[in-house]
């Protein structure tokens, strides 16, 4: 508790974790509105603009809050981080300035004619800011992913006589294997969470009876998007994030699956708890072979446990990161089963009929939020205990002189802030939601009640 | 050259921010006086309402050049300043949430609050940026282990035992939020219309006065706290450039708002800041943060810099990244750009207020 490093971490895991509740939906939605907006432009309906119209809506006020909590990410890699910043800025520094310069600048002009510029611009004009800022915002997702995988695997570097990294391939570092599946990953997760989000919000409103015709629409788009994004999910890009995991990361595959022992054949736990005293798995239902054969395509193939490992290169929590892995695939795979089940009640024309249903995807929309981040703990907390993967260690990373007392201080503050800011977000939202998307009503109304 | 060309481009991308962010803060500095009723204050938000943003990111992506390009620097001064630092990103994030988070209720208390916390997220940021530079111009005391921390305030006069505020950057910040309110007055006046563009106007022109007044003070304070500075001015055909610049713009500015032309006053306002900026740039070259302890922990453009080969491919890239940011900056001025006969109406402009707009 007095090691100043715990607080450090503590600080960017809360600020990044809170932080990307807000850009996951943003992406996943800035894909659906320009679905929606596609189909108002080429139907000119306006039930389609009213329901672009609310998701853009809350697509602004999601974007504020992660703009406004995105920018503590950048400058903490400075202000706590300033070793690693060091270290590693020679070369995470040209996907950070790229991000700026190609994502950011796209992102917020094209958001400000798409949230202001309706009356301004053409009907297909304002579909261009929908598009311009979809791709800004998948673009702004990529260079972060990128910067992240070179976290996790470092590829186009050479370490400078200073000791310091540099830049050596740009294109093999900016677009590595591990960059590209991870961000395959990240993105269909993003659309998950939008879809999932679109899809329980017009559960809501069908059970509740209101908004029929945009409730409806939206429903069918959502779950076709969340069933292909949610198989897109697990395979390939899982599967695919998996194998890099086995082939670059032993240690955090081990943690990940809770395996003590090397071995051919090795199991694949599906329940479990890893027990560190005893270094083995509690209670586990197991299924044989199976881990083997999805890291390294055969059953018979070895995988390395744990106790074949130095310790001191174990993630330095190893329950933490077998639960969170845990917590991903589980709630990965029921996603799978509720959008698929209602891609079939869509098809059968059956989907709004079933009460039951609409109640699961109304219920369902944390939950892509909690798999997302329970993700995002197994790949950081399952890198550890390196900051760049075997070249620098989190606790050589930190700013020397910013000590215990300094993070906490900041940490107490940030956790202040932001419970504020999560219910004024929340609030809003709410709002949003109660009063719905607006039909044009026959004349003008002044004010909304 | 690698290292000078760097240099410029994030000092570039520095002053843009200022000239560009410095517009909505000033006219957050301005909010409750020149804007008193909430049609007004309407009037305001929904001004800066496009392009705020946009203007912001300009810090983002100058900070990423900065890393990019000069990552001692960026390592040494942000771990520095920690404090501080964390201060400006509640302060940016207050003022952020309060221009998006005002317009969806309709309550006046809502209101109120809101604004007020825009308007001293505002003011404060305008400060903070003065002093932010007051403390790169000044020095801080990096020693041997190549960091430095320094306390909030310590001594009153600027050298080794003065914290992050002192006499000097004070004095600087100050500078700043009436430079940049003036800058926000001509925005408005340029952009908004009847009682808001009138006081606009007039709180302007007398702020630019007492910037002018302000100004060789705080050249004297500084050319005190670095005498170096007056002979690398001297010397710099880039700075006689620069200086040429701030003082074509700052005439033109006192044309247009004696002719009460206030697109012209604030185009040359642009001009004289991002011309001020330049020439502090080109004249503090090569320090990026000087330290007060030995000049040997100096951190420099040269001492603080990646590789050419980064440098060199990022370059490339640059030179299509930021013309395209040029280009969508036009875009978005073309699209909300004023009708001749029709000023801004803010009424239909700020998002989740009417029911055929979207937002």
């Amino acid at each position: 508790m007095t090691d100043p490093v715990f607080w450090h971490r503590l600080q960017f895991a809360f600020t990044i974790t809170y932080h990307y509740l807000f850009p996951q939906l943003t992406m996943g939605l800035a894909l659906l509105i320009v679905i929606l907006k596609w189909k108002a432009l080429r139907s000119g309906d306006a039930v389609w603009d009213a329901a672009a119209r609310f998701w853009i809506r809350i697509f602004g006020i999601n974007f504020a809050v992660g703009v406004v909590t995105g920018i503590p990410m950048e400058f903490q890699f400075g202000t706590n981080w300033s070793r690693f910043s060091e270290f590693a800025g020679g070369v995470i520094g040209t996907t950070l300035a790229m991000e700026g310069m190609f994502a950011f600048f796209l992102e917020s002009t094209f958001l400000g004619i798409l949230l202001y510029g309706e009356k301004r611009v053409s009907r297909r004009a304002h579909f261009a800011a929908a598009v311009a800022l979809f791709l800004g915002s998948w673009l702004s997702g990529y260079f972060i992913t990128a910067t992240n995988a070179f976290m996790q695997h470092p590829v186009g570097y050479s370490l400078g006589a200073d000791g310091r990294l540099q830049l050596s391939d740009f294109r093999a570092f900016v677009f590595s294997t591990w960059a590209f599946w991870e961000y395959a990953h990240v993105m269909t997760a993003a659309v998950v969470t939008g879809s999932f989000a679109m899809a329980g919000i017009s559960a809501y409103w069908l059970l509740l009876g209101q908004h029929r015709e945009v409730a409806q629409r939206c429903l069918r788009i959502s779950v076709i998007a969340a069933s292909i994004a949610t198989v897109l999910q697990i395979f390939p890009t899982g599967d695919r994030n998996g194998k890099l995991v086995a082939d670059h990361q032993p240690a955090t595959l081990a943690a990940m699956e809770g395996l003590f022992e090397s071995g051919p054949y090795a199991k694949l736990a599906i329940i479990g708890q890893p027990d560190m005293k005893h270094r083995r798995l509690e209670n586990p239902i197991e299924v044989p072979g199976l881990l083997s054969f999805l890291a390294y395509g055969s059953f018979g193939s070895t995988v390395v446990g744990l106790n074949d490992i130095p310790s001191d290169q174990w993630p330095d929590n190893v329950p933490l990161v077998y639960y969170a892995y845990h917590v991903m695939v589980g709630l990965g795979t029921a996603f799978i089963g509720l959008a698929l089940f209602s891609l079939l009640q869509v098809w059968r024309g059956a989907l709004f009929r079933q009460r039951w249903l609409l109640w699961c995807w109304m219920l369902a929309i944390p939950f892509p939020y909690i798999a997302t981040t329970a993700g995002w703990v197994t790949a950081e907390a399952g890198r550890q205990p390196w900051i760049v993967h075997g070249l620098m260690r989190t606790s050589q990373g930190t700013s020397p002189q910013v000590g215990t007392g300094d993070t906490l201080f900041t940490l107490l503050g940030f956790s202040g802030l932001y419970l504020v800011v999560g219910i004024l977000f929340l609030f809003l939202i709410g709002r949003e939601i109660a009063h719905g998307p607006a039909l044009p009503a026959p004349a003008p109304v002044e004010e909304r009640p | 050259m690698m290292e000078a060309i760097w240099y410029a481009i994030v000092a570039g991308m520095l002053a843009v921010y200022v000239a560009l962010d410095g517009y909505d803060l000033g006219a957050g500095a301005l909010h409750l006086f020149v804007a008193r009723d909430d049609a007004e204050r309407r009037q305001v938000l929904g001004a800066i309402g496009p392009f705020w943003d946009g203007n912001e990111v300009w810090l983002v992506a100058g900070g990423g050049a900065l890393v990019l390009a000069f990552p001692v620097a960026y390592a040494v001064g942000f771990s520095g300043f920690y404090l501080p630092l964390i201060l400006v990103l509640w302060l940016l994030l207050l003022r952020g949430l309060s221009i998006e988070f005002r317009s969806h209720v309709e309550n006046p208390l809502w209101r109120s609050f809101w604004d007020v916390i825009f308007a001293v997220g505002s003011s404060l940021l305008a400060v903070v940026l003065g002093a932010a530079l007051g403390n790169v111009l000044r020095g801080v005391p990096i020693d041997a282990s190549r960091t430095f921390s320094l306390p909030l305030f310590a001594d009153l006069l600027p050298g080794r035992g003065s914290g992050v505020l002192d006499a000097y950057t004070v004095l600087v910040g100050g500078f700043a939020l009436v430079l940049l309110a003036a800058h926000g007055g001509a925005f408005l006046a340029w952009r908004t219309n009847g009682k808001v563009r009138e006081r606009s106007l007039r709180t302007s022109r007398r702020l630019y006065v007492l910037a002018a007044a302000i100004f060789p003070i705080v050249t004297w304070a500084t050319l005190e706290v670095q005498p170096g500075l007056s002979g690398a001015a001297a010397q710099r055909p880039v700075a006689w450039l620069t200086m040429a610049v701030a003082v074509a713009g700052a005439a033109a500015l006192a044309w247009g708002l004696a002719r009460s032309r206030p697109r012209l006053a604030f185009a040359s306002s642009v001009a004289l800041l991002l011309g001020l900026l330049a020439s502090t740039a080109a004249t503090s070259w090569p320090y990026l943060l000087r330290s007060t302890v030995d000049p040997a922990f100096d951190v420099t453009a040269r001492s603080a810099a990646a590789q050419g080969y980064a440098l060199r491919v990022a370059l490339v890239w640059a030179s299509i990244g930021l013309p395209l940011a040029c280009a969508y900056f036009v875009h978005l001025v073309r699209t909300f750009r004023i009708d001749p006969d029709r000023r801004i109406d803010a009424e239909h402009e700020v998002p989740g207020r009417s029911h055929s707009g979207p937002g």
